[in-house]
């Protein structure tokens, strides 16, 4: 107890101009009505360092997570992640062709150095985001919204006013595409869409995003950061809504290690820590009010190599479903996972908005009619005893990838007879093997860019760039597109699944579910049905103690 | 003396050029990218990076400009991974954090270490020695890998006393783990050569000579055997410090102190090259100044030694 | 005539003389080895590890990658070491027996240890006794490479290998061999200089044999004694490598295991209620320096045949 007050000491020093004046003027109430505790401080473990809190740059959630805080966007998404919230735009419009959108930002918005939020600052964001010039490893986003002009400015082709974002007014921002996009404003939560300070991005170049020059329009301005260590944010009196904010600072501790992340939870460290796997039915009996388990819009497969130059072996349809049959799912996901995460039996997450999971044949089957088809289906394939199946199975190194690789490996082995060998390779050599199809049989694993079954089952098109398998079937690519256009989508996506489920061309494991340890009185406020988990410190609070 | 120094600082450079070829050499073979990711990127997006950080050169100017950069403006070159910090930014957080341990970790391992072994040899086969040989073995085989979480149980878990990781600008709470994590194995190296080293030291004849003249046995150790009982120790501390410096990838993963044992391992991983060899050239230099140093230290102390 | 047969005569007793002494020394040494209690108790334990590793295996109950999915994960607490279940050290947490799996570590950790020793060796060996041998120009060179090399972080270049080129045993056992010939070399050229210059050395540089022939037949086996007590020191380091690279993910591949990467995944359970997964493979490998860091000490008390 004696050391969390002493962790804390040097953010709270911070406090003291921002934290005292806001105690007088609050009652200490939670948006509905809930007792407050008094301290409404938030530290939360982290993997490993973010990337950048540039929203032109971010790429990765932990650097994300950070953007969201310390900037606003246009909109942004709700605690359920299924709606949204305004965020710096209060409303907009769109043309009948759907190819002109038309923003009302609020007129209160303001830098946190007191100057206002304008659709200028939108505009240089943009632009910035597509230039050669900062060459963003997510400059793609701005081509997957489609703005217009936007594949010529990347390229550098055109110049970057000709990008289809224009202010029309302070408070006013315009944005043409060149195809309709029924999901466009739901893109814009996220951090690549954010304004930036131009200002002080041309004051202090590659610097701008330092503690010391750093000014931001969200919720939090960052006020501390040692890499490797920590980054400390803290609450922006200069936000609109800062009257509603309730956390004061928000620390995110870099903690490599995930078992010493629990034992620092545990030590009263951290608010917030990921269960190590396996470890959750452990933790929730002994600490049941500390643990949460939520579904997570990811899954978790292995893809067959089904390259012309893959193995003879994963051509044959038999030889993949008695593979995929005969892995007990129940085994991985309720003795090594152990945290709640669904078995899967198709590519898409049951938890993806509006996706009612189709009936597939194996998902009905018991595991002891699974394992007699495989047996079956491999036999029939010409495989057995005198003519034993081998590959090999590559994963990325990690404790949870290799149990799973270890029981898969085993299933196979005791039930098929089948010899499969692990190889696992350090996550670079990984993905670059992976992508040249070096491989026999790989693991993969997908989270939804949006909240639709089509994040997922893109992947499986013939032409999409992160079909690891190489899997091309024309049905499938016609259904899809047919998709994009469809008023309900949602039964021709059902199709692709039974389609996937009778080729098999990838083999579902299981779909993720976040498992936490956290403090007992952040739980309330944390937005666990948000799927994709894109939380903002600025709704979260910490309940008083019963 | 002199001469040997400068002859010592001239050798270093080649090896550095060395150390930055092979390095240069190995990455440009790793198979991965700094900007890969699960999400391969359109090539017009690739392009665009590759030519911000000068990655589509041939390979030998990038070496050439990058050995450039280094000797006329002491400059590493940006971070791929981290953009809004250059390596030096990167170093300059990293290395003091590690420096520090370090430090503390010598001061620890070679005060407790000497004592230790001076106590075992001078009371040869009792009871003290054996538990002190016990114990120094033991230490030295016990993985620090295994040491940190125990120490992190025992210390932050159960007593509360101190806290589990992190570094907060190097308080002393914060240090005392990693310390004892980094040290106690070259404490028990230390113990162990101390003790022979003093054991052959006491058998000596001068030794015989200064107790047989009835000098008080304190006078003797601290006057006459201590400065030759070090030789072995100071020539061990070479090795030692490099090991340090290696045992920091331990130390910062188990603690979170945010040292550039953590930077090289992160960066090796996500192939940040310009981080890689950063630090890499740090450590090589930092390695052939603590050998140079050692040898000085060595030729101080043993007079019979000529550069 | 006579002179020259009187010559002869004496020259075989000189011989015999000298071979007496030799083994004199040896059979000195061996018994100075064995009066060393700590020494031979580390042998007789050392003995016993690699029976251990060798035929352990026929005394477990499951093959080392057999998983019993009923102790695997959230299960793996009920794994507890018992002679009924023939898990006689539990399962590990992926729900294979430990025992058989302690068994492979053991084996492939002293086998790391022991070929990287190998390596060290024979490569430092050579290297030393000819730059020592050659002297002048060339052992300036060679020592002065030796110099560079050393400077060089080699911990860290090995994670740089293992990360580039992959992980395989192969790799492990060269980068290990890599960093730990330098040292090897070092004494083995300052052991050849003093050997260098007696007299069965000139005999033979007079009878025109080749230098090659010479450091192999004559200057190494004179090496043999520091060369043997350095290695007994080395292997032990060479193990405690190999656990410090399974810790960073980079050691043997699945199923495959070692000591350091049992001890790694133990000890990520430690406060998971499973203790012995970090317990039984910590006893071998701890069990195995101590042994071999007592028979290197004894060694080298016995072969150093200085006052002590």
């Amino acid at each position: 107890m004696k050391m969390t007050t002493m962790l804390k000491a040097s953010t709270a020093a911070l406090l003291i101009t921002s934290g005292a004046a806001w105690a007088e003027a609050h009652a200490m109430t939670g948006p509905n009505g809930e007792a407050l505790a008094e301290t409404q401080e938030f530290v939360y473990r982290v993997l490993d360092e973010h990337s950048s809190v540039d929203p032109g740059i971010v790429e990765d959630v932990t650097g994300s997570e950070l953007v969201r805080d310390l900037f606003e966007g246009l909109y942004n998404d709700s605690k359920t992640g299924d709606t949204l919230e305004p965020g710096v735009a209060l409303s907009h419009t769109v043309s009948d062709d759907g190819l002109v959108y038309t923003f009302t930002l609020r007129e209160d918005a303001k830098w946190s150095n007191g100057d206002p939020v304008t659709a200028g600052d939108f505009v240089y964001a943009w632009r910035r985001a597509a230039s050669p010039e900062l060459a963003s490893p997510y400059s793609w986003y701005m081509e997957l919204m489609a703005l217009e002009n936007v594949g010529a400015v990347l390229a550098g082709d055109a110049p970057l006013e000709d990008l289809g974002v224009t202010a029309i007014d302070d408070y006013t921002l315009e944005v043409t595409l060149t195809e309709p996009l029924p999901y466009f404003p739901q893109m814009l939560t996220h951090a690549t869409t954010f304004p930036v300070p131009q200002s002080v991005i041309e004051a202090f170049g590659d610097q701008w995003t330092r503690p010391e020059n750093i000014v931001s329009n969200g919720a939090y301005v960052l006020s501390e950061h040692i890499p490797q260590e920590r980054s400390v944010r803290v609450k922006n009196d200069m936000y609109w809504d800062a009257d509603n904010t309730i956390i004061e600072s928000v620390t995110a501790l870099v903690i490599n290690d995930e078992n010493q992340a629990l034992t620092r939870f545990l030590a009263d460290e951290l608010d917030r820590t990921e269960v190590p796997a396996g470890q959750f039915p452990r933790l929730s009996e002994e600490y049941p009010e500390q643990t949460v388990s939520f579904p997570r819009l990811c899954n978790y497969y292995y893809s067959f190599n089904l390259r012309d130059d893959g193995p003879e072996a994963f051509k044959d349809v038999r030889v993949r479903q008695a593979l995929a049959m005969a892995i007990d799912r129940d085994v991985i996901t309720d003795n090594v996972l152990a945290g709640g995460q669904p078995a899967a039996y198709t590519f898409t997450p049951a938890a993806t908005a509006n996706f009612e999971v189709p009936d597939v044949e194996m998902a009905s089957m018991t595991q002891q009619e699974r394992n007699e088809k495989a047996i079956e289906l491999l036999a029939e394939a010409g495989y057995g005893p005198d003519n034993p199946l081998s590959f090999e199975m590559v994963y990325n190194t990690s404790d949870a990838h290799r149990s799973i690789a270890v029981a898969m490996s085993q299933m196979w082995k005791q039930t098929l007879g089948v010899e499969a060998t692990l190889a696992n390779q350090e996550w670079q050599t990984f993905l670059e093997a992976r992508d040249n199809g070096d491989f026999e049989l790989a693991r993969g694993a997908w989270c939804g860019d949006y909240n639709e079954a089509s994040t997922f089952l893109d992947l499986l098109q013939t032409n999409s760039g992160y079909n690891d398998a190489k899997y091309s079937n024309s049905e499938v690519d016609q259904l899809l597109a047919e998709a994009k256009t469809a008023s309900d989508p949602n039964p021709l996506y059902e199709q692709v699944e039974q389609i996937i489920a009778e080729d098999m061309p990838v083999i579902p494991i299981y779909h993720y579910a976040g498992n936490y340890m956290m403090d007992e009185a952040l739980i309330p406020s944390w937005p666990v049905e948000n799927v994709q988990q894109n939380w903002y410190s600025k709704d979260l609070y910490f309940v008083a103690d019963e | 003396m002199y001469v040997y120094i400068i002859k010592r600082l001239a050798v270093a450079i080649p090896t550095i050029l060395i150390l930055v070829v092979f390095s240069f050499v190995l990455m440009y073979w790793a198979p991965g990218g700094p900007f890969n990711s699960e999400r391969p990127l359109p090539a017009q997006v690739m392009a665009n990076i590759e030519a911000k950080y000068g990655l589509d050169q041939p390979v030998w100017k990038q070496m050439i400009d990058y050995v450039w950069g280094v000797v006329t403006r002491f400059d590493f070159g940006p971070s791929f991974q981290y953009t809004d910090r250059t390596v030096n930014d990167v170093i300059a957080q990293g290395f003091p954090v590690t420096l520090t341990y370090g430090f503390w970790s010598a001061i620890a391992a070679v005060l407790v270490g000497v004592t230790l072994g001076i106590a075992a040899a001078l009371k040869h086969n009792s009871w003290l020695d054996y538990i002190a040989v016990g114990i120094t073995i033991g230490a030295q085989a016990l993985p620090n890998f295994v040491m940190a979480p125990i120490l992190v149980l025992i210390f932050t878990l159960w007593l509360g006393w101190l806290p589990g990781g992190g570094w907060n600008g190097g308080q002393w709470q914060y240090v005392i783990m990693p310390v004892i994590a980094l040290s106690t194995s070259y404490m028990a190296s230390i113990a162990r050569i101390t003790r022979s080293s003093m054991l052959e030291v006491m058998n000596s004849n001068f030794i015989r000579t200064a107790r047989a003249k009835g000098l008080p046995m304190r006078r003797v150790v601290l006057r006459h055997a201590l400065k030759p009982t070090l030789l072995p120790v100071i020539s061990y501390l070479g090795p030692a410090v490099v090991g340090m410096i290696t045992g920091s990838v331990v130390v910062d993963i188990a603690f979170s102190t945010g040292g550039i044992g953590q930077f090289f391992v992160n960066s090796a991983f996500n192939r940040d090259y310009s981080v890689i060899m950063g630090i890499t050239i740090l450590v090589g230099m930092l390695t052939i100044t603590f050998n140079l140093l050692v040898d000085i230290l060595y030729a101080w102390i043993d007079p019979k030694i000529r550069y | 005539m006579k002179l020259a047969s009187g010559d002869a005569k004496l020259l075989d007793e000189t011989a015999q003389l000298a071979s007496i002494r030799g083994r004199s020394l040896w059979a000195d040494a061996r018994g100075r080895f064995l009066r060393n209690r700590a020494a031979l108790l580390g042998l007789i334990v050392l003995v016993l590890v690699a029976i251990f590793a060798l035929f352990g295996g026929y005394f477990a109950k499951y093959e080392p990658d057999y998983v019993d999915f009923s102790l695997m994960g959230a299960n793996a607490y009920r794994g507890v070491p018992s002679f009924e279940s023939g898990h006689y050290f539990g399962v590990d947490f992926d729900g294979r027996d430990l025992f058989a799996r302690t068994v492979q570590g053991t084996g492939i950790s002293m086998l790391v240890g022991v070929v990287g020793a190998l390596v060290a060796v024979v490569v430092g060996t050579l290297y030393g006794a000819t730059a020592g041998y050659i002297g002048g120009r060339v052992d300036n060179i060679m020592m002065r490479t030796v110099d560079i090399l050393m400077s060089i972080p080699f911990m860290f270049v090995l994670i740089l290998m293992l990360v580039i080129f992959g992980r395989s045993m192969f790799m492990l056992f060269l980068g290990i061999g890599l960093i730990s010939w330098l040292d090897m070399s070092r004494i083995a050229r300052g052991q050849t200089l003093s050997i260098k210059n007696k007299e069965f050395v000139e005999a033979a540089v007079a009878t025109g044999v080749r230098p090659f022939t010479i450091i192999l037949r004559h200057v190494v086996p004179n090496l043999l004694g520091i060369v043997i007590v350095y290695s007994t020191l080395l292997v032990p380091q060479m193990i405690i490598f190999e656990s410090f690279i399974s810790y960073l993910g980079l050691g043997i591949q699945e199923p495959q295991t070692s000591l350091g990467a049992l001890i790694n995944q133990g000890a990520e359970q430690m406060n998971n209620g499973t203790l012995w997964m970090l317990a039984f493979p910590l006893f071998f490998f701890l069990v195995t320096l101590f042994a071999f860091f007592f028979v290197g000490d004894g060694l080298r008390d016995a072969l150093d045949p200085k006052d002590r």
